[in-house]
């Protein structure tokens, strides 16, 4: 039961009871929602972005522990960070997630509470759902759209 | 194998501890755990018999079907046309030419959209209901659209039943197609199919039965059922994956036009047109999957020899006694109180998402579906985006249904606390 204990730390657990940042910040005008047609978890991403920063951050939707908390804890980390910071941190935050080896100048802060996620690869996609849909929200031009992970 | 799950425990008719044996599968371990294997809804294990019959067709018989002289391909041939009368015993069905090979069950649903197209007009109705997988509800709902007819739902009500007042009220003069399941996959309600099929031929309409869940599940007596189509899968009675049968009424087995063309499902190609074979090498175009039907042959008498009566008790005492367990914790509610439940069961737990339960199962070597079961027109009228599937088969025991309980009391107490 190690790798339970492991995967469903109390960090996860409390931003999966109290997500942070849930609902639309005023003023995101962009939006992108992931969507994982395997298991009907839908994470939609607000975004507020400005001259290169994140203003504000904030999301909505219903999902699983691992999806609800990666979503709030990456809007806790991205509030008033620059876009290639996100790059960064996605990349090293994926890496560590699917067992690779992530940049070790990345800080991921309490986000590594989401390491344990590597020893079960099916649910790999439930970690990176908002992520994936904030990338979309940043690269695509004001208005929505939607990322499916399969 | 682990004693714990190896005791004798089938409540009727044979001994699941010597049952087991015959499922190479089930020796396997999940990190320190016995495999506890609780979805063959989705698709169920192989005993040795079926692994068997496959890999000797591969080995001693094989050959294209109905296409040389030469010997092996009259045998391929002649193991071929046996397995097909070997799927119309197990249907309950007189004549084996009534049953066409298809790719399963939502190949043959398509197959009969597709050929049942033209007798649908502008303004008619197609009929599902709302316990319907997507596999039967979809090709109808597309239909339907194609051809500008309604698609009406018949709805379920807070137990997973379908009432019979509901699908009378839901049929009129012009439904001129009922699609519905024999057993609700999600749910585990056996729906009164042969009363359902008596009101809708009344009304004028065909019946279509989606018997992925009711060929594993049930006894079956096709004809006294009086529905004009029953398909099922294979993989999901114990054989391969690839094949699935569809067995069509006198009347639509001579009428329906074929759904694909080329090989195998013609008498006479002339340069202008084509001549098309009878029912049912008319809906088999293309080379037969030969081996795979050989092992669904093998499954169904695998089946038959171990008492279908004796698996469907089985699986139902199994599941009742889980709805019971389940019931029992605190925080956890089972989905659906049909009257009628075949070997499944969805249940929730308060506080913790169906996906992390699955996992949390998972970690304790217990396979479950967590999900929407292709079912999100069900989900959307449950109000849960997803729920956790125990489905039984004939090698599940009392003792598995024990690990289920514990391992689903962890993680409601993991998530203890959580959001509602
Ligand atoms: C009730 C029901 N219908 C249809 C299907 C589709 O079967 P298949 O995927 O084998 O075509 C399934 C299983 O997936 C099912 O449970």
């Amino acid at each position: 039961m190690n790798e339970l204990a492991e995967l469903y730390q109390q960090v996860l657990l409390d931003h999966y009871r109290s997500p942070r940042h849930f609902g639309r910040p005023a003023g995101a005008e962009r939006e992108a929602e992931g969507f994982n047609p395997l298991c009907g978890d839908r994470v939609k991403v607000y975004v507020d972005v400005e001259e290169g920063v994140i203003r504000a951050l904030g999301f909505e939707g219903s999902g699983c522990a691992i999806s609800t908390a990666s979503a709030s804890l990456m809007a806790e980390a991205l509030q008033g960070r620059r876009i290639e910071e996100f790059e960064r941190l996605f990349a090293a935050f994926r890496a560590t997630v699917t067992g690779g080896a992530p940049d070790r100048e990345v800080d991921l802060g309490k986000l590594a509470a989401l390491a344990g996620v590597a020893e079960f690869p099916m649910r790999v996609k439930c970690a990176t759902l908002a992520w994936h849909a904030l990338e979309a929200a940043l690269h695509s031009p004001a208005g929505g759209t939607t990322v499916s992970t399969e | 194998m682990e004693r714990a799950t190896a005791q004798r425990t089938a409540p009727t008719g044979f001994d699941v501890a010597e049952l087991r044996t015959e499922f190479p599968i089930l020796a396997r371990r999940l990190g320190p755990h016995p495999l506890v294997y609780l979805d063959s809804a989705a698709t169920a294990q192989k005993p040795r018999a079926v692994i068997e019959a496959v890999s000797r067709f591969y080995s001693e018989g094989n050959a294209s079907v109905a296409r040389g002289v030469h010997r092996l391909s009259g045998e391929a041939t002649a193991a071929y046309e046996g397995a097909r009368a070997a799927v119309a015993r197990f249907l309950g069905a007189a004549n084996p030419a009534q049953v066409a090979f298809v790719r399963g069950t939502t190949e043959a649903i398509n197959l009969l959209a597709a050929t049942l197209a033209e007798r649908v007009e502008a303004g008619d109705e197609i009929l599902v209901t709302r316990l319907d997988h997507h596999s039967n509800f979809v090709p109808w709902q597309r239909l339907a659209s194609q051809r500008g007819a309604r698609f009406v739902i018949a709805e379920c009500d807070e137990e997973g039943e379908l009432p019979l007042a509901e699908v009378e009220g839901k049929l009129s003069g012009r439904t001129r197609i009922v699609a519905l399941p024999h057993v609700s996959n999600a749910l585990g309600t056996v729906l009164p199919v042969s009363e359902i099929a008596a009101r809708a031929h009344a009304a004028g309409a065909l019946v279509v039965v989606d018997g992925a869940q009711g060929a594993p599940h049930l006894p079956l007596a096709v004809e006294a059922l009086d529905v004009d189509a029953y398909a099922f899968s294979g993989h999901k009675t114990y054989g391969p994956t690839g094949i699935g049968a569809l067995w069509l009424s006198p009347r639509l087995a001579r009428e329906l036009p074929p759904y694909q063309t080329g090989g195998g499902m013609i008498r006479t190609v002339g340069d202008e047109t084509t001549d098309f074979a009878e029912a049912p090498q008319r809906f088999e175009a293309g080379t037969p999957a030969a081996a795979e039907a050989v092992g669904l042959a093998a499954a169904v008498e695998w089946m038959a020899r171990v008492g279908i009566e004796a698996i469907a008790a089985h699986e139902t005492a199994l599941a009742e006694h889980a709805v019971a367990r389940l019931e029992s914790l605190d925080g956890v509610r089972v989905v659906g109180r049909p009257a009628r439940r075949a070997g499944v069961l969805s249940f929730v737990v308060e506080g913790a998402h169906p996906h992390d339960v699955g996992t949390v199962l998972d970690a304790a070597g217990v396979a479950v579906r967590a999900g929407h079961h292709c079912a999100q027109p069900l989900m959307r009228r449950l109000g849960l985006p997803a729920t956790v599937r125990a489905s039984f088969a004939a090698f599940n025991t009392v003792e598995e249904v024990e690990t289920l309980a514990r391992a689903v009391e962890r993680a409601r107490d993991l998530f203890r606390g959580g959001r509602g």
